[in-house]
């Protein structure tokens, strides 16, 4: 399987204020992550708010420049590529916003608004424009009558439909769809979801889905990869994952998705407490203060992911 | 956002009485009842009253100056300078501002520092100052003057870009733009300067009415606009000093209009601030 995006080592560290003691502190976003996606492959991406899993994929978009590690895209390392030279990837490397509301220009019609990565690539004709930014608001289920109306005519989720198509415009092969879907209603949660599974299919895309629970990505991906301040700690197929979850935040995390039978309930592993802060995170393992199965190693060593069995990985010192 | 501005009755006084003025401007010809510039100057009827007097001149109905010329054709003539003026000044101050404060705004660090320090200086002398000097510098008249005015207020205009600016260039639309790959010319031109632009509205007719006033100061002062030009300020210049003997008219109704014409631009400018953004009212 030929591999379409992977990360080594990525780390993005933000410099924030003083503290009291006027030292410079770090919030370590994203620390030392590794993971690959294959071509034409969902890796769902899912984690607590704030772990850094908007951050992981600006890092990939290069939107966000590194503090450490490296970016491979289509087999190139992108990592250190200047404006101009990013420029000729970006065509093929887009991004469906978290936020439906904040990502469209106000005023600029959606109309010019999917055309606008066809002008900046070039990658259609100016005559041409016209028709594809037709094709692509049917495809995404919008009609092609709004096409001159401005952003605060629509709603969330008609907007997030904008926000597809013009990830779409210039026939990307890679998106990264963050959270495309968290600030919408479920039952449009769920249209947007099922859009975006059919395109993925029906065009061939690779896609990085980030999301804040795993029922939302259930569907759509074909592998998983969890995050907790910053750190993979788990990654796997699908299935494994769901029928097998090895770390116990994982665990955690499953036992959150509401089963309709209750028959079917097991008991649940309610997650004690808040997300300890990104700043200082906890030593050893960053879970350790909400772990369950916490031993005595847990919080002098960092454990470090690696594979149970063919594609399953954990980082766990239960394993 | 119509309805809220057709309330407030103050905005929308001005609003009718800056159409008043722009009208007059426009048609001037046709308006007023005598030529402003009339030659050769008719001695004979040298500040004669208007109306309200039985020693006035039929067709003068707000009198003559010292020239004998009608006070009131030079008045309606005048609005077309005084409002041409400053429009011109404040688009200079438009196109220079958001130049640099775009420029600051958008790109930040030294760049941006050495135009805030610029824009600091600047603000440090009073307009009316900054402007006299600069039309020392440059030389007399209406089109020097409505240059000085211009670069006098760009500092203002700068701030006010930058600021938004700085809000804009946060914004997620922004971001998703570079996410695309558009260059900063392109980000700039098409994102952030149409939607940085909405105080730059507002501010602008305020400023508008500030333009009007120093230019006619600088008018009265003998550095803007130069005789005959039908002049607010000139004209003032010219005629103050027949107050004293009687003839109040010739100064006090160019005065008038460029009272009128400042008050109903400041009622228009907080009118459309409240309107465009409630949050700013005070
Ligand atoms: N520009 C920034 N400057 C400083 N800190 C930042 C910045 N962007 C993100 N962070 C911090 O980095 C951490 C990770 O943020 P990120 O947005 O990647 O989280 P997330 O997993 O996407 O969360 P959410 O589910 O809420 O979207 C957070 O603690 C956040 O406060
Ligand atoms: S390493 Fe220890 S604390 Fe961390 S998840 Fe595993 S058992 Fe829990
Ligand atoms: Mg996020």
């Amino acid at each position: 399987m030929e591999i379409s995006v992977e990360v080594k080592n990525l780390k993005k560290w933000f410099w924030t204020g003083r503290s009291a003691l006027g030292k410079k502190e770090a919030v370590r976003a994203v620390d030392d992550v590794s993971f690959h996606i294959n071509k034409k492959e969902v890796l769902g991406l899912v984690g607590e708010s704030g772990c850094g899993k908007t951050t992981c994929g600006k890092l990939i978009l290069r939107i966000l420049d590194p503090t450490g590690g490296s970016i491979y895209f289509d087999g190139c390392d992108i990592t250190n590529l200047n404006r101009k030279e990013m420029l000729k990837i970006r065509k093929n490397m887009m991004i469906i916003y978290q936020d439906p509301f904040g990502s469209l220009d106000p005023r600029m019609t959606i109309g010019s608004a999917i055309a606008e990565p066809m002008a900046v690539h070039k990658t259609t004709r100016k005559s041409e424009r016209e028709d594809r930014v037709i094709t692509i608001m049917k495809k995404v289920g919008l009609t092609t009558d709004q096409k001159n109306r401005y952003p605060h005519e629509f709603s969330g989720g008609q907007r997030q439909r904008i926000g597809i198509a013009r990830a779409l415009a210039t026939n990307p092969e890679f998106i990264v769809a963050d959270e495309s879907v968290s600030a919408l209603d479920v039952s449009i949660q769920a249209q947007i979801i099922n859009l975006l599974q059919d395109l993925q299919k029906e065009l061939g895309l690779t896609l990085l889905f980030i999301a804040h629970d795993l029922s939302v990505i259930k569907h759509i991906s074909d592998r998983v990869a969890v995050m907790y301040l910053g750190k993979i700690v788990e990654m796997a197929l699908k299935s494994d994952l769901f029928d097998n979850p090895e770390h116990p935040y994982t665990g955690a995390l499953l036992s959150a998705i509401p089963v309709p039978d209750p028959g079917l309930r097991k008991k649940r592993k309610i997650l004690m407490g808040d997300v300890p802060s990104p700043i200082n995170p906890p030593s050893g393992c960053r879970f350790h203060p909400r772990c369950p199965q916490r031993m005595e190693i847990c919080d002098k060593e960092i454990p470090v992911l690696k594979e149970t069995s063919s594609g399953h990985s954990v980082a766990c010192h239960l394993y | 956002m119509m309805r809220r501005f057709i309330n407030n009755k103050s905005a929308l006084f001005g609003l009718v009485i800056l159409i008043i003025l722009i009208l007059s401007a426009l048609m001037a010809g046709f308006i007023a009842p005598n030529s402003p510039t009339p030659s050769p100057p008719d001695l004979h009827n040298s500040l004669k009253p208007g109306f309200w007097s039985k020693d006035g001149i039929q067709g003068m109905p707000l009198g003559t100056d010292a020239l004998g010329r009608c006070v009131l054709s030079r008045i309606i003539f005048g609005t077309r300078v005084s409002l041409s003026a400053g429009l011109v000044a404040v688009g200079i101050a438009m196109i220079l501002g958001i130049m640099l404060g775009v420029i600051g705004g958008y790109f930040g660090g030294w760049v941006d520092s050495v135009i805030m320090r610029f824009v600091d200086i600047m603000f440090a002398f009073p307009a009316l100052l900054l402007a006299i000097v600069i039309v020392a510098v440059i030389g007399h008249g209406l089109d020097k003057a409505m240059i000085a005015i211009g670069i006098v207020y760009t500092p203002q205009m700068a701030r006010i870009i930058r600021s938004s600016v700085l809000y804009i260039k946060e914004m997620e639309y922004i971001e998703v733009q570079k996410a695309i790959g558009s260059s900063n010319l392109r980000i700039i031109f098409r994102h952030v300067i149409p939607n940085s632009i909405a105080p730059v509205i507002v501010y602008g007719t305020l400023m508008l009415a500030t333009a009007i006033l120093d230019c006619a100061a600088l008018g009265f002062l003998g550095l803007g606009a130069q005789p005959p030009t039908p002049e607010w300020g000139a004209m003032l210049a010219r005629s103050y000093s027949y107050i004293v003997s009687g003839a109040w008219w010739a100064a006090t109704f160019p005065g008038l209009a460029i009272l009128l014409s400042v008050l109903s631009l400041n009622l228009l400018g907080d009118g459309l601030r409240d309107t465009l953004d409630p949050r700013l009212k005070t």
